[in-house]
């Protein structure tokens, strides 16, 4: 009986004599390979960037909004409804109401240009309390945040993101320099730590003004008690459901309605982050599967080649078994070539996506992930590509009649 | 063509053993008993032979002449166990032959039989050495013991200085001597040549039929197949084949 190891050696020796052929057809299986590599790390990469987004905001954040999300979608989502105030945050604010609440920040938020000298920018601009740096979990990279005390004096000052200070001020400190909002003075007193882009827009690129100064000086409404978005965070992730609890509890009562007809939703950062997750799922699995279909055709391919292979060699394989090859052995021999390069296609598309994963990000500006158990997945598959292209025509060369393949010209 | 397993429940699978003779016997190395083989051709049944009856002894030097249609290549097929005969039995070595599978008969022929085809059969991309290693591969013989067993064939048949030569980088003669060469690495217990110089010019015939006569001096038992004349008579026996039956011819 021939060894594995001849097998092999006869296998190789098979591809080698017909590089181009075998290179084109092992280049099916690399694209596939790389294709499938690159769109599942590319959709691992962009969940884990989305988790790690939310987490950074807070993983114990609750947000409050105005109107609400009924599923009978009747009253669903007024988005632009103001039944949010300053009020609903203090009471939630009072640990006798509500143990299990660390902070709650009231935000309400305007899009309008800021002037600094001559430069003009158009930014967001959020009008909190101080407890927004904490419940935001953020720090100050230069200067420092505004008070409780300046706050309730209706200071105007601001704390800028690292965009919108670059922008106006150019790269040098813009601590003390002043700027205009709404034709309102604010002095900048601090600088926000970068931290990218979030599910809530870019929040290097905002400008943060105590709350009293934002509904007396800037904000477009009269109601100066109403807010857009109340932020609450919980002490931990494990007392969430029961901040939940008291934050809804808290709003029934004081906004005087029932659960069936309550004006506000409150989200939590886990619920977003399921559903982000299982958005980018579903795109990673559509585009999985069209790489998976190239995958697919490059298998198709291998098959094709091991065809022609199998045609070509009729006389060698004749030779080989009036020298003594039995039909198991053919069968193995050509079997094992269809692995072999099914599994080599496997390894230089594994080697593809990895070079892939480590350009593309700085291109796309997406992280790719590539897993050990995804590489070792590829290189199953790429086997088992090769393997099943291969039965086929194995077993036709396996059942050839030595005579008749002998006398085949 | 016909498929062997039209008779393969002739012989209880227990016999399997049999495909395995002893490397010596005693008795004629091959022998047939009126062995006949018919091929469905459409509606047609042809019988290309038709009760052949040979006994081949150990160290016999025979030639097995025939025009095409003869049933000639029939026959080597069979004698090669390439094909098993409709009916009648054939003992190779002492083995009966008939009913064995194509793995069975696979390893028979490894074992057994050394062919020589009139096209050599060489692989292209191997060397002399690896085209001569090829049958020890088949037989599971490790790689040294390949080489050395090769190396010592193509001494033999005077190609020494060819191991590392390709198939295209030697003459037909030379090329022909490799499959000699290939033949022999297994030490079988037949030789069968199919139209040996069918492919050669005169020099090179001689060539390879003087190495034939060396190799029954040394008393190997050899069974050419060949339309030749001149090939046939270099042989110590003369059978002649037409229309599927056998007839002998006493050599002077």
């Amino acid at each position: 009986m021939m060894t594995w190891a001849e097998t092999l050696r006869t296998a190789w020796e098979a591809i080698r004599t017909r590089r181009m052929r075998s290179a084109l057809t092992m280049l099916g299986i690399l694209i596939g390979i790389a294709a499938v590599m690159l769109t599942v790390g590319l959709g691992q990469g962009a969940s884990e960037k989305v988790t790690e987004q939310i987490s950074a905001l807070g993983s114990n954040l609750l947000v409050v909004s105005p109107g609400s999300s009924t599923a009978g979608g009747v009253r669903g989502g007024r988005g632009t409804a103001t039944t949010l105030t300053v009020t609903d945050a203090t009471a939630l604010a009072n640990p006798a109401v509500a143990p299990d609440i660390a902070n709650v920040a009231p935000v309400s938020t305007s899009q309008q240009s800021v002037l600094a000298g001559s430069q003009s920018w158009t930014t967001s601009i959020v009008g909190t309390t101080p407890a927004w740096e904490q419940v935001r979990a953020r720090t100050t990279a230069d200067g420092r945040f505004f008070s409780q005390a300046e706050a309730d004096s209706g200071a105007q000052e601001a704390v800028i993101g690292s965009t919108t200070a670059s922008q106006l001020f150019g790269n040098r400190s813009p601590i003390g320099d002043a700027m205009t909002i709404n034709g309102q003075d604010f002095t900048v007193i601090g600088v926000l730590n970068t931290v990218g882009s979030g599910t809530t827009g870019d929040e290097d690129d905002q400008v943060v003004i105590p709350f009293q100064a934002y509904a007396l000086r800037v904000a477009t409404t009269a109601n100066t008690n109403q807010t857009s978005t109340i932020y609450v965070a919980a002490k931990s992730q494990d007392t969430l459901s029961a901040a939940y609890q008291e934050t809804n509890q808290t709003l029934l009562t004081t906004h005087a309605v029932t659960a069936d007809t309550a004006d506000f939703t409150i989200s939590s950062q886990q619920a977003l982050m399921t559903t982000v997750t299982s958005t980018t799922r579903i795109l990673t699995i559509l585009l999985g599967g069209v790489a998976g279909i190239s995958l697919l055709v490059g298998g198709i391919g291998v098959m094709n080649i091991m065809l022609v292979s199998v045609t070509e060699r009729i006389r060698e394989i004749g030779l080989r078994k009036a020298l003594g090859a039995t039909p198991g052995t053919v069968l193995r021999q050509f079997l094992v070539e269809a692995s072999v390069l099914g599994l080599l296609g496997g390894v230089l598309g594994l080697a593809l996506g990895i070079v892939g994963a480590l350009i593309l990000p700085s291109a796309l500006g997406q992280p790719v992930l590539i897993s050990p158990v995804a590489a070792a997945a590829a290189l199953l598959v790429s086997l088992a590509i090769g393997i099943t292209a291969g039965v086929y025509p194995a077993g036709r060369a396996a059942r050839l009649a030595p005579i008749d393949a002998l006398r085949s010209e | 063509m016909t498929a062997p397993a039209a008779t393969a429940h002739a012989v209880p699978a227990t016999s399997g053993g049999a495909a395995v003779a002893p490397p010596e016997h005693g008795g004629p190395v091959l022998s047939l008993t009126d062995v006949r083989k018919t091929y469905a051709q459409g509606q047609l049944e042809v019988q290309a032979l038709r009760g052949v009856t040979l006994e081949v002894a150990r160290g016999d030097y025979v030639a097995i002449m025939g025009p095409s249609g003869s049933g000639k290549s029939t026959l080597m097929h069979i004698l090669g166990c390439l094909d098993v005969p409709t009916s009648g039995t054939y003992r190779l070595n002492g083995s009966d032959v008939g009913g064995l599978d194509e793995a069975e008969l696979a390893q028979i022929r490894n074992r057994e039989i050394g062919f020589v085809f009139q096209q050599f059969n060489l692989l292209a991309t191997m060397s002399a050495c690896r085209n001569v290693e090829l049958p020890l591969v088949y037989a599971g013989v490790p790689r040294a013991e390949r080489r050395r067993l090769a190396i010592e064939a193509l001494e033999r048949v005077g190609l020494a200085d060819r191991i590392e030569h390709r198939p295209n980088e030697m003459s037909g003669g030379q090329q022909q001597r490799v499959s000699v060469a290939r033949a022999l690495v297994t030490d079988p217990a037949l030789l069968l040549a199919d139209e040996p110089t069918g492919n050669l010019d005169s020099v090179s015939t001689n060539d390879v039929l003087g190495l034939f006569d060396e190799l029954h001096e040394q008393g190997r038992t050899v069974v050419v197949i060949t339309h030749e004349i001149e090939v046939g008579h270099r042989a110590a026996r003369m059978a002649h084949i037409r229309d599927g039956l056998l007839t002998e011819e006493a050599l002077s």
